[in-house]
């Protein structure tokens, strides 16, 4: 069994310790935002929050939360798609397949919780997800656009 | 001018849904691009396109092709709004599925979705569904009003009759304009009249996929469902020998251990992760077939034989090239190679099935939907017509998701399970082993100057692996493969192959392909050939002409003189770059020819004295012909160039006893923001046919940035990807 608290709900799962998070999200909890992209945290497609921090999710053993940890996935980064990212986002049309976008967003997201001045330098050393189609040259544009807007 | 098309060789169906029109066209379809094989097979296929028109004035548009993050969706949907006259904002879309085709005689066609042929093939007939329904709507108001329908005209989804200022919704005549026969001419506007055809507006699938809504058919859930992880052999041509079931069966969640088939085993559980948690834990004991030995550096050996072969396919031949060479000043050689590669989607391969002896249902992401019907037939051992195949939006498809075979497996699972609806899913790793990967190639690249250094004479020799041998024999002609000469192959020949056509001008050529096959199948990979042969002729062209002493623009453009829409992109890119600036940043040029558009680009680089490469821009110039949302051109555009710059960095598939080695991202990288070169594209539409986007523009930024590297360097790299090479 784990408690976790996701999107801020509090939920109990019952799921062998050793799940990585992504799928006690995805199965368990039916949060489908987040993908399966690799499984060795080299893609980033499971980009999560916890605790506003950029985490990868493949990776992560539910049972290493404690349980009152804020955990935040894309469908709770906003209500109503209205996180600065995803506004930027939606203006620059920047997914294509958007297979990869949830990571994406989330990481671009918390590099901006960090680092609400995010340089160009900041976005190299900090968003490493892949993009197989190639929306980088509007991910980038991206951040910067978030930065100027308000949830 | 307005172009009249003649529809006596089609034929409209029109039919009466609850909620009012829908039309649809039968066309009799001329060959497309010659890079379909199987247009060496079945005779052409019969194309249309359908508009639903609801009362509440909703446009629902029918995509026959896959949407896949190329803007498809968008572009097609843009094509019908412009001749329906529809407000945009009442345009929506919907995929009719492979099985109401089958049963409506195919009316929609092919639903191929390959070879940047989604816009360009599909456009006239699009455009003639629009007008058509807008013809029938005019006339349905007309009627109504008892007035003469030239008096009355259509703008925004709203009917207007002239003289009395009248005027109607679409949606209030559609069930009328139902009953009314198919206009038999359409008059399609004149590009000059359009005004939602190259506009850059917004995608129409973007919010959901920003909120997390958005649903892949890995995110789908039934009651009921459960999961399925599946191994097939590692080694090429293996099969099972033997499994032990009783060793995971007792695992957490663990529903069934299934025999695919001959070649692949799975796990089915409650959950995924259970699923490949007990696979993983699953003994199995692999028999070796043919292929099994095989490994990438013993196949080298192969390639390089292939190089100097007197036995060889022909794909381009002009004037006396053995006597151009025999009379050369200079004679200049170089070889240069192209990897096996895996499209590497990031959403791996994955479908849902159900079974029942009455009926098998699909659910999946493909760019072949009927192919994808075909496949589960077969596999459900049932008929076709009580199959069908509900298309997903793709999560990249890059050519891999033409296949069926993750289809095939999900269908023989659940047919072992049924009434369960079976979802299965690869794992990266098993993505990365069972690839049909981009064919492995090596080109031996010769050119004579004369004395002035003038190009007299260019051979290009390919040796290695074709496509259609590999998985559409039946497509070979005479056994060649002229697939494998994409971009350089003769004009004016072939109408098949034109849209792969050279658009140089050498006084002699030969192009020819000793065709080399590993036990390795081969798939369509987004460029397909045209990724190697750009890098084949255009870094060679860049060697001949610092060989000759010239300007590899000024050497280029020699060269274009019966080809001005390519000089035109060509001269573009030098000219926004700023080619021959002394900026302290090193440049090189590429342009080439495929799927039916002129491409071409300028790299901006530097390369550290400690051989660090730092791509800053690409300037990339594209002429599609017609450019129907330019703001998707440029994403398509600067995509491209993360597929063909990853591929020319990173990418390389090799095979050591049969096995993949590569079996996840960790050792098949791919390129990340930190490497992206800003991309400044100029969409350059010059009019009078229609190019392919999504493809096209990869082949010239590899080829680019190579010679960009020389420049900064003096250093030629021949050898992809260039990962572990020092570039000086």
């Amino acid at each position: 069994m784990a408690t976790l608290k996701v999107n801020g709900q509090v939920m109990t799962v019952d799921v062998d310790e050793s799940t990585p998070l992504l799928w006690v999200l995805r199965e368990q909890l039916g949060l489908t935002g987040t993908k399966y992209g690799c499984g060795i945290a080299e893609c980033g497609a499971c980009t999560i929050h916890i605790d506003g921090q950029a985490v990868r999710s493949c990776v992560y053993p539910v049972g290493a939360l404690a349980g009152d940890e804020e955990i935040t996935t894309i469908e709770g980064l906003s209500e109503d798609g209205s996180h600065p990212v995803q506004q930027a986002w939606v203006e620059l049309d920047v997914p294509q397949c958007g297979f990869c976008q949830p990571g994406m967003i989330m990481a671009a997201a918390g590099l901006l919780n960090d680092n609400p001045d995010a340089t160009d330098e900041d976005i190299d050393a900090t968003i490493t997800n892949i993009c197989r189609c190639g929306t980088f040259t509007r991910v980038r544009k991206g951040i910067h656009l978030a930065k100027t807007k308000k949830a | 001018m307005t172009a009249t098309t003649g529809l006596s060789r089609r034929g409209f169906i029109v039919g009466t849904g609850a909620t009012g029109l829908t039309i649809g066209i039968l066309a009799a379809c001329g060959p497309g691009g010659k890079d379909a094989p199987a247009e060496a097979g079945p005779p052409p296929p019969e194309v249309n396109a359908w508009v639903h028109i609801g009362t509440d004035d909703i446009v629902t548009v029918r995509i026959a092709r896959s949407e896949m993050g190329q803007g498809t969706l968008t572009g097609l949907a843009q094509l019908v709004a412009e001749e329906l006259e529809c407000d945009w904002d009442f345009v929506k879309t919907e995929y009719p599925t492979p099985g109401q085709n089958l049963a409506r005689d195919r009316v929609w066609g092919d639903f191929l979705t390959g070879g940047s042929r989604g816009i360009r093939t599909s456009q006239d007939y699009v455009r003639e569904g629009g007008a058509a329904a807008r013809m029938m709507l005019v006339q349905a108001a007309a009627n109504r009003w008892e007035v003469p329908v030239s008096e009355c005209s259509a703008a925004k989804s709203i009917i207007t009759h002239t003289p009395s200022g009248k005027t109607i919704r679409y949606g209030e005549v559609a069930a009328d304009a139902a009953e009314l026969p198919a206009p038999e001419t359409v008059t399609l506007k004149d590009p000059s009249e359009w005004k939602i055809i190259g506009q850059s507006v917004p995608r129409l699938d973007t919010v959901d996929k920003v909120t997390g809504k958005q649903l892949y058919t890995t995110d789908m859930k039934m009651d009921g469902m459960l999961n399925a992880a599946v191994k097939a052999a590692p080694k090429r041509g293996g099969t099972i020998k033997s499994y032990d079931a009783e060793a995971v069966n007792s695992m957490p969640g663990v529903k069934a251990v299934v025999q695919v088939d001959d070649t692949a085993v799975a796990v089915v559980a409650d959950y995924w992760w259970q699923a490949k948690t007990a696979l993983d834990s699953l003994p199995i004991e692999w028999q070796d077939g043919e292929g099994s030995d095989f490994s990438s550096s013993a196949f080298e050996a192969d390639l390089n034989e292939g190089l100097t072969a007197s036995e060889t396919f022909i794909g381009n031949q002009a004037g006396d090239v053995d006597s151009a060479f025999a009379e050369a000043a200079q004679v200049i050689e170089a070889q240069y190679n192209a990897p096996h590669q895996n499209h590497a989607c990031m959403e791996p391969m994955n479908a849902i099935a159900l079974w029942t002896p009455e009926k098998c249902e699909v659910w999946c992401p493909t760019q072949n939907g009927e192919a994808a019907l075909a496949a589960a037939s077969e596999a459900a051992d049932l008929p076709i017509q009580k199959c069908d195949v509900y298309k997903q939006l793709l999560g990249g498809g890059f050519g891999r998701k033409g296949a069926s075979d993750y289809i095939s497996q999900a269908v023989k699972i659940a047919k072992q399970m049924p009434g369960t609806p079976i979802k299965l899913l690869w794992s990266r790793e098993e993505d990365m082993e069972q690839g049909f990967y981009h064919p492995i190639t090596k080109a031996r690249c010769q050119g004579a100057l004369d004395a002035d250094g003038n190009l007299v004479g260019l051979k290009l020799r390919i040796s290695g692996q074709s496509i259609l041998a590999g998985i559409m024999p039946q497509a070979l002609n005479d056994g060649a493969d002229m697939v494998v000469f994409q971009g350089l192959l003769p004009s004016g020949v072939d109408p098949r192959l034109e849209d792969q056509s050279i658009k140089y001008t050498f006084p002699t050529l030969l192009v020819d392909h000793a065709m080399r096959n590993p036990p390795v199948r081969p798939g369509f990979w987004r460029g397909v050939n045209a990724n190697q042969n750009a890098i084949y002729l255009e870094c060679f062209m860049d060697e001949l002409a610092h060989a000759a002493g010239r300007d590899p623009l000024e050497f280029r453009l020699a060269h274009l003189k019966d080809s001005p829409k390519m000089a035109t992109v060509l001269q573009a890119v030098a000219d926004k770059s700023g080619w021959g600036a002394d900026d302290g940043l090193s440049r090189g040029l590429c342009c080439f020819y495929s799927f039916g558009s002129y491409t071409a680009a300028c790299a901006e680089v530097t390369v550290s004295d400690e051989g660090e490469l730092k791509m800053h821009r690409i300037v990339a110039a594209t002429d599609p012909g017609y450019g129907v949302n330019p703001q998707q051109i440029d994403a398509q555009v600067a995509g491209s160039f993360v597929y063909g710059l990853s591929a020319m960095l990173h990418q390389e598939i090799t095979f050591e006893n049969g096995e993949t080695q590569q079996k996840n991202f960790n050792t098949y990288n791919s390129m990340r923001i930190a490497e992206m070169p800003d991309v400044e594209t100029l969409v350059m539409p010059s009019g009078g046919f229609w190019g392919g986007v999504g493809e096209p523009t990869i082949a010239v930024a590899p080829p680019a940035v190579l010679n960009a590297i020389y420049a900064a360097t003096g250093k030629r790299i021949r050898q992809l990807p260039i990962k572990d090479q020092a570039l000086r």
